[in-house]
């Protein structure tokens, strides 16, 4: 490592001498930006700048460009400008540096901060048409190929199908019996403590069971296969769509949409009604064992309860909504992961937002269901 | 021959790497010496990136000492990553350039986390590497998706070159370029180790680019570094799979076109 920088200046008449001495690298990058300021030279009365380099140890880009600028601006007032004394080895350098930055880059104008703002507001309000026509597009590629394949089975990927429903289905299995289970044990204990505050304890065997089967067991297990399985679909179809594998399907004359996607749906579809049911029933058993150990009623007791006040009616209502919930979760995760572009912040904005839009979906339509179900007395 | 630990870059001692039961590298030696533009050639898949990923510390090695300017990579502390970094440059075959920012932040990246310097200057030097490796001030708003092949390496070798490093690794740096471009790869890299006393350590298939930018070449067979020289001493090596590489179909026609 050479000595710190010094750039000497001498005045001789109408020529100003500067002398580059030591290590003009990049180790002294602040005192060298300091050092090579062209506001602080004599301008008066300079006809001639000369930079002394003979003295100079090390040279690099940085110290190389910066010498270059001032010997620009010399000659910007009317000087004359050049180097002397310039180390062979170091030409090379010299001339390089004295190619570039020769063409301003071409800058992009900056907005307005309120038009900015109001044109934020008015692309995602458009969005929201582009969103819902993608959306569209999608379920309808989907129809096409869902016809497509009944017309010809063999084209159908079973394997591919196989394969997901043991990823989003049997695998998804633990964790969903667990949430459900804990959600149900926490519905239990928090109906026991508010109702026997007014003796009511036994209608909390009501309010877990219609509560589970009807709502939470479905939600529940939507909002977490959203997150699980949905996030995965976006994050896989993208990487691919970023690799251009999916480019390279659609070339081989393959439809991305029956290879890749409806096997994905499909298994969503058949997956989650399963999951549902073993998330209720879990919830149930959650139910039981905290109304037992918790409030005291004996299992049998809570049986013959949920025996009286659940029909199949409250069952099917939750069954019912399952599969179109795993139908949303699929196609916004799928439409997602093709919408990413190259870069890696695409692809987890990508994700991010399938999972969001999932989750917003599945409990809208929800609440669809529940106004569905309530005019036609179920 | 012996070089001097003061001539030598990069010396690779004994070095064995390999995967599970695979063995990559078996027991392989090389120096590389300081301002030289070394070309190491094998088959595809022989292990040259895997030669090339250890040296730098991306591959665990099995047995063996890889010393970079005098320095065990093994040993080095978070300090003297960060020195490293600033010493050496990478050029990934993809480019490895960060997709999420433009191209003049990818150059001007390591600049930003190693100099003290204003944003105008930061700006000015990050143009001045592009137009150095051949690109246009426009091209700096780009995001790396939607640059070409050959653009991406020359980004890849601007992010590179970004701290003006002592050692640049190449992996295979004209891949993939349309023959006047690889020319012109060749002779950028010829340039730079001029004016900086570049070491280039280059893993490379261009048979071009070893007969004009290469002082030395390494041919890699069987996880050993089985002829090492100058080009006309590879050519003149008996072993076989130097010769057919040196003297197949593709080297002949190669030869014929150029008489």
């Amino acid at each position: 490592m050479g000595s710190k920088p010094v750039l000497s200046s001498t005045i001789a008449g109408e020529r100003l001498e500067l002398a580059a001495v030591g290590s003009w690298t990049a180790v002294y990058s602040d005192l060298l930006e300091r050092l090579v300021d062209p506001d602080t030279l004599p301008v008066s009365n300079i006809r001639r700048v000369a930079i002394d380099m003979t003295r100079v140890q090390e040279l690099d880009t940085l110290g190389a460009w910066l010498l270059e600028r001032l010997i620009r601006r010399s000659r910007d007032r009317g000087q004359e400008a050049e180097f002397v004394g310039l180390p062979e080895h170091y030409r090379g350098l010299i001339d390089q540096v004295h190619e570039v930055n020769r063409r301003a880059p071409s800058s992009r104008a900056r907005a307005n901060r309120l038009i900015a703002g109001l044109d934020s507001v008015g692309r995602a309000a458009a969005e929201l048409k582009t969103d819902l026509i993608a959306f569209l597009d999608m379920l309808g590629a989907l129809s096409g190929v869902i016809a497509r394949v009944l017309v010809r089975p063999r084209t159908f990927r079973l394997t591919s199908a196989v394969h997901h429903m043991n990823r989003v289905g049997w695998q998804a299995l633990p964790i969903m019996l667990l949430i459900t289970f804990l959600i149900g044990g926490i519905i239990a204990q928090q109906g026991i403590f508010h109702f026997s505050k007014f003796g009511a304890e036994t209608y909390v065997v009501d309010m877990v069971g219609i509560l589970v089967l009807r709502e939470f067991g479905v939600l529940i297990v939507s909002i977490m296969v959203a997150g699980r399985s949905g996030s995965a679909y976006t994050a896989e179809l993208g990487s691919m769509k970023m690799r251009e594998e999916i480019d390279a399907l659609r070339t081989m004359g393959f439809d991305p949409v029956e290879v890749l996607i409806l096997p994905r749906v499909l298994a969503l579809v058949c997956a989650l009604p399963i999951l549902t049911f073993f998330g209720s029933m879990a919830a149930l058993y959650g139910g039981g064992l905290v109304a037992w150990l918790y409030g005291g009623m004996s299992p049998s007791i809570f049986v013959a309860r949920l025996r009286e006040v659940i029909s199949v009616t409250h069952f099917e209502v939750g069954m019912i909504k399952a599969p179109f919930m795993a139908l949303v979760i699929g196609i916004i995760a799928c439409s997602e992961g093709l919408l990413v572009k190259g870069s890696a912040e695409s692809l987890g904005l990508r994700t991010t937002t399938s999972v969001v839009k999932s989750i917003f979906l599945v409990i809208v339509l929800d609440g669809v269901f529940a106004i569905f179900f309530a005019s036609i007395g179920m | 021959m012996q070089a001097s630990a003061e001539q030598v870059a990069i010396s690779v001692r004994d070095l064995v790497v390999g995967f599970g039961d695979q063995v990559v590298l078996d027991h392989l030696s090389l120096d590389v010496r300081r301002g030289e533009i070394l070309g190491l050639v094998g088959a595809s898949g022989g292990g040259k990136s895997v030669l090339l990923r250890t040296i730098i510390g991306l591959i665990p090695k099995r047995q063996g000492r890889i010393e970079i300017m005098g320095m065990e990579l093994e040993k080095a502390t978070l300090q003297d990553m960060r020195s490293f970094g600033r010493r050496w440059g990478i050029l990934y075959q993809q480019g490895a350039l960060f997709s999420s920012l433009t191209v003049r932040q990818n150059v001007q990246f390591p600049m930003r986390e190693n100099l003290e310097i204003s944003l105008p200057l930061l700006d000015e030097l990050a143009t001045a590497k592009l137009e150095m490796v051949g690109l246009s001030p426009d091209d700096g708003d780009k995001f790396p998706a939607e640059l070409s092949g050959g653009m991406t390496k020359r980004v890849a070798l601007a992010r590179a070159l970004a701290l003006d490093p002592e050692i640049v690794f190449l992996d295979e740096p004209t891949s993939g370029l349309d023959p006047i471009a690889a020319g012109d790869f060749d002779v950028l890299i010829r340039t730079l180790r001029q004016t900086f006393g570049l070491t280039v350590f280059m893993v490379t298939h261009d048979l071009d680019s070893l007969h004009t930018v290469c002082d030395r070449v390494a041919a890699l067979a069987d996880g050993k570094v089985v002829a090492v020289g100058p080009i006309a001493n590879l050519l003149a090596s008996e072993h076989p799979w130097v010769k057919s590489y040196f003297y197949g179909e593709r080297a002949r026609i190669r030869a014929h076109a150029v008489h």
